[in-house]
């Protein structure tokens, strides 16, 4: 596999290819059932460097929309990746291709979960399964919660939203609705 | 069997499209909603579908098609999957029509950096609503910590903590 020069778009060798809907499909069917524990990195492999489907530039731009919009971003940038080549069919097939293998697969282990879940090791090895994810997520919410101390005024509404979400269990959509306008306001008032 | 499904589709449609900032920033939403507003089932049930659905490949979130397996079998399913991906899908093509007029312009940015501190906060809320029903015991406790911290400080794969954390698990120690 070739190296992707970091500006692809200036090298004149380097040119995009056109994918038909069934490479949509299963180029996304293996994004779906490699990826492990974050797709992005696979993703930009595959789309950028191996089937040169985008150009670095494009990929960047495509995924800065994604991260803006609600939803998970691979799921977005497989809608608008699919969508830029073939429309609506296009998208569709990005779509199921990403999420048809991940889907069987989780049935089956929920399936396992449902036969044995009062079988002992296997209630032990789910609690040890659970507790690592928990792991996991806190490392997650470590390094998103980090970049904050270059924007201090924002740290008192993620706090605010923290602590009213996890400990006084309110809604999503009201406490959107509020603090999203608020966090707004403090941007623009500090010039973040 | 119809109203549930209803309700699957009207949860996780809204879900969808307040899942800014990624998948997880919903996670405690769908816990609130499917345990204490619903009673679908225990936090802890939904803290073992969240860690299989970590544990398997694919999107972030495979939690939902588990959620709807769980309380309406395929149709549930079907109707999660359509009522998470579909809303957040349509507003991307309709916003893939006007992202190259609204790209450059400074609202954007403005509302980018503003959404931040909101996803950070309800990061940080999964990670605490998760490890409350996920650890009820002190080696439980201990998993987690050690994930958490190998995960922030080294660059391993999540899928190995996942499988020693399983291992630990399945040897019983410090569970009773």
């Amino acid at each position: 596999m070739p190296s992707t020069p970091l500006d692809t778009d200036a090298d004149p060798a380097w040119q995009t290819v056109t994918p038909s809907v069934r490479d949509l499909f299963t180029g996304f069917l293996m994004l779906g059932l490699t990826a492990f524990g974050g797709a992005l990195p696979l993703a930009h492999r595959m789309v950028v460097d191996r089937h040169r489907w985008l150009t670095n530039a494009e990929f960047t731009d495509l995924l800065g929309l994604c991260q803006f919009l609600p939803g998970g971003n691979i799921i977005n940038l497989s809608v608008a990746i699919g969508m830029k080549f073939h429309g609506l069919r296009g998208a569709v097939s990005a779509l199921l291709g990403l999420i048809a293998a991940p889907s069987l697969i989780v049935i089956a282990l929920g399936t396992v979960y449902d036969i044995y879940r009062d079988d002992p090791h296997i209630r032990h090895l789910f609690a040890g399964l659970a507790a690592a994810a928990a792991g996991l997520l806190i490392s997650m919410a470590i390094r998103i919660t980090l970049p904050l101390r270059q924007r201090k005024p924002l740290i008192a509404v993620a706090a605010l939203c923290f602590v009213g979400v996890a400990f006084l269990r309110w809604p999503l959509l009201p406490t959107m609705l509020v603090l999203t306008p608020l966090s707004i306001l403090i941007t623009w008032r500090f010039k973040l | 069997m119809t109203s549930t499904l209803l309700s699957l589709a009207i949860i996780f449609t809204q879900l969808s499209l307040l899942a800014f900032g990624g998948g997880n920033t919903i996670l405690p939403e769908m816990q609130r909603q499917v345990v204490d507003v619903h009673h679908w089932m225990t936090a802890e049930t939904f803290s073992s579908l969240f860690a299989l659905g970590q544990a398997a490949p694919g999107p972030n979130l495979m939690v939902v098609t588990l959620v709807g397996w769980h309380v309406a079998g395929w149709m549930g399913v079907l109707v999660t999957t359509l009522a998470k991906f579909g809303p957040s899908s349509i507003v991307t093509i309709i916003a893939l029509f006007t992202w190259e007029r609204f790209k450059d312009k400074p609202w954007r940015r403005l509302v980018q950096v503003a959404i931040m501190p909101i996803t950070a906060g309800l990061f940080l809320a999964s990670a605490v609503v998760i490890t409350q029903a996920s650890v009820h015991t002190w080696v439980l406790g201990g998993i987690t910590a050690i994930c958490a911290w190998l995960a922030v400080t080294t660059r391993i794969h999540p899928l190995w903590l996942l499988a020693a954390g399983s291992l630990v698990g399945l040897s019983g120690i410090g569970q009773g």
